[in-house]
């Protein structure tokens, strides 16, 4: 099996396009749409590595990536935010509660692959 | 207001910017000064001869005492030239006003209007930044721009997919292009709207007070026994957040003038002398309730002209009446030392203070403050403050220096005053030596 990415995004559509190409790249992806309850599918988990939405629905992407460095557990998980807010506030915010990479969408296929495979192999 | 209102305020603007007591000139003219004194206070009217001896002997021509701009607009020019930068003859600001009539009140508009153009760029920008409608439409397009990107890219660059993952793919396109169409026309539907834009940008506390002046500040039809004031709040024709706000004034008008009828109230206040505090007295009612009463009393009764303004806590200005040598920037930068903001420190403490405004106009106002909480009180619950102060403005001369104050910083000329916020324009004090 391989690494395991949880992908935390209420946009179907979206879901199912990164879900192809990363599993078309040997991942083995988890979704996750609400941001209330995604901390605990991810102590459920834990996945190798998560990409995260900043508008969720129930909860922001920026207090869950708060939790998350906060817990013993989940600290060192690696984490790409994505997000369709490019300022440069909120990239700063995003780096700033730990966050490894920071997207804005529209993105392309090939960029996220290409991180997502770049992390795994630093 | 007409201009033979504004002749005795122009006299004495002139008698004391040459320095001049009202009794030398009174005796120069052959008039008392107890009568020149009600010309200045422009309570008797003035013409022919006494007119032309008058302007004799201020040195000036008797035009420009007729003519002369009025203080108001004089103090919107010298704004307009503070923030413009320096570059205009502010000391001959006058001059040009008596010269240029036409002109000076299109100085005087135009400044206006840019203020109220920032103002309304400011909510504009506001609401772009944090409008969550505004917010929310973009957020929907960029999540279907970025989802039928991710599909489009994987049925362009994908070798080998199958016929069921590319339906699926076309599909996905398809729900995402329709969702894109209909979120794009929303956002150009909200962004054509640009009058519910311009309406919620304007300023509803100017739009109101632009009302109010054409009333002379005075509402009839709350002054009967039972007054119908939604017809006057839906004759005023308002929308918005201006509607809401006529709404909440014509509400708290209605209160004053049923705790304060206008026949008792209007003997009351001749025989008191306008005085505030036993005003108050004689009705029980709060001060600001008075002052309130006293700035919306009719105009054409012989009432002295009397200014209003109110603000919150924070200092902003939430109701302004002004009157012939008092007003107030509502945009902010106010001179600190009216009582309406020291009020604000002192709470239920009325403050009384005899003052006079910088040079050229010399004004001087009698104004009396309070600062009262606002609401029913609480336990634990600090109730929110609001600061009421009217203005008498050139009220009979006082045994007592009156305490110099100003309009703004920007256009005072007073450099050594202990309250100053931020440097006055430079012309201001270069070119009128002050």
């Amino acid at each position: 099996m391989g690494k395991r990415v949880l992908l935390i995004e209420d946009e179907p559509n979206i879901i199912e396009a990164i879900s192809f190409i990363l599993s078309r790249d040997g991942w083995t992806v988890h979704t996750h749409e609400d941001g209330t309850t995604a901390m605990d599918k991810v102590l459920g988990l834990p996945p190798d590595m998560i990409i995260l939405d900043v508008m969720l629905p129930g909860r922001s992407g920026f207090d869950i990536l708060r939790d998350l460095r906060a817990s013993p557990v989940t600290k060192d998980i690696p984490v790409m935010m994505l997000t369709a807010r490019g300022q440069e506030k909120d990239r700063e915010l995003a780096l700033r509660l730990g966050a490894n990479h920071f997207m804005t969408k529209p993105f392309s296929n090939a960029e996220v692959r290409d991180y997502v495979r770049s992390l795994m192999e630093a | 207001m007409p201009t033979q209102r504004l002749v005795g305020s122009r006299i004495r603007e002139k008698r004391l910017d040459r320095g001049l007591r009202q009794a030398a000139v009174a005796e120069t003219v052959g008039i008392s000064p107890s009568y020149l004194n009600l010309i200045e206070h422009n309570r008797r009217r003035i013409g022919g001869k006494l007119l032309a001896d008058l302007a004799r002997v201020l040195g000036v021509d008797t035009s420009l005492l007729i003519d002369g701009a009025d203080r108001e607009m004089l103090d919107e020019m010298r704004s307009a030239a503070a923030v413009s930068g320096g570059q205009a003859e502010v000391d001959r600001t006058e001059e040009l006003a008596a010269r240029y009539p036409g002109w000076s009140r299109l100085i005087a508009t135009q400044a206006r209007r840019i203020e109220m153009l920032d103002e309304k760029l400011r909510v504009l920008t506001d609401r772009l930044a944090y409008d969550p409608q505004l917010a929310g439409s973009l957020h929907e397009v960029i999540s279907a721009v970025s989802a039928i990107r991710s599909s489009a890219s994987i049925l362009v660059g994908t070798e080998e997919l199958d016929q069921d993952w590319q339906r699926r793919f076309h599909e996905n396109i398809h729900k995402d292009s329709v969702r894109l169409a209909a979120s794009s026309e929303a956002l150009i539907t909200y962004l054509e709207a640009p009058q519910t834009l311009v309406e919620q940008a304007g300023t509803p506390f100017e739009q109101v007070e632009s009302y109010l002046a054409k009333t002379g500040f005075h509402l009839a039809q709350l002054e009967s026994d039972q007054p119908d004031v939604a017809r006057v709040v839906n004759e005023a024709g308002f929308t918005g957040a201006a509607a809401q706000h006529f709404q909440t004034i014509a509400e708290r008008y209605a209160g004053d003038a049923a705790l304060l009828p206008l026949g008792p109230f209007e003997k009351a206040c001749r025989r008191t002398g306008y005085h505030p505090a036993l005003l108050a007295q004689e009705f029980g009612v709060p001060l600001a309730t008075v002052m309130r009463r006293l700035a919306h009393l009719p105009r054409d009764k012989d009432h002295p002209p009397i200014g209003l303004a109110i603000c919150d806590a924070s200092g902003a200005l939430t109701y302004a009446k002004p009157v012939p040598g008092f007003s107030l920037p509502r945009s902010g930068g106010a001179c600190p030392l009216w009582p309406l903001f020291g009020a604000l420190s002192r709470p239920l403490q009325p403050l009384r203070l005899d003052a006079v405004l910088p040079a050229p106009n010399s004004t001087r106002v009698l104004c009396y403050a309070v600062a009262e909480p606002q609401g029913l009180a609480e336990f634990d619950f600090v109730p929110p403050l609001q600061s009421t102060m009217i203005v008498f403005p050139d009220p009979p001369e006082a045994e007592k220096a009156p305490r110099p104050i100003g309009v703004s910083c920007r256009i005072c000329p007073r450099i050594d005053c202990a309250s100053r916020r931020e440097p006055a324009f430079m012309g201001i004090i270069g070119k009128t030596g002050l």
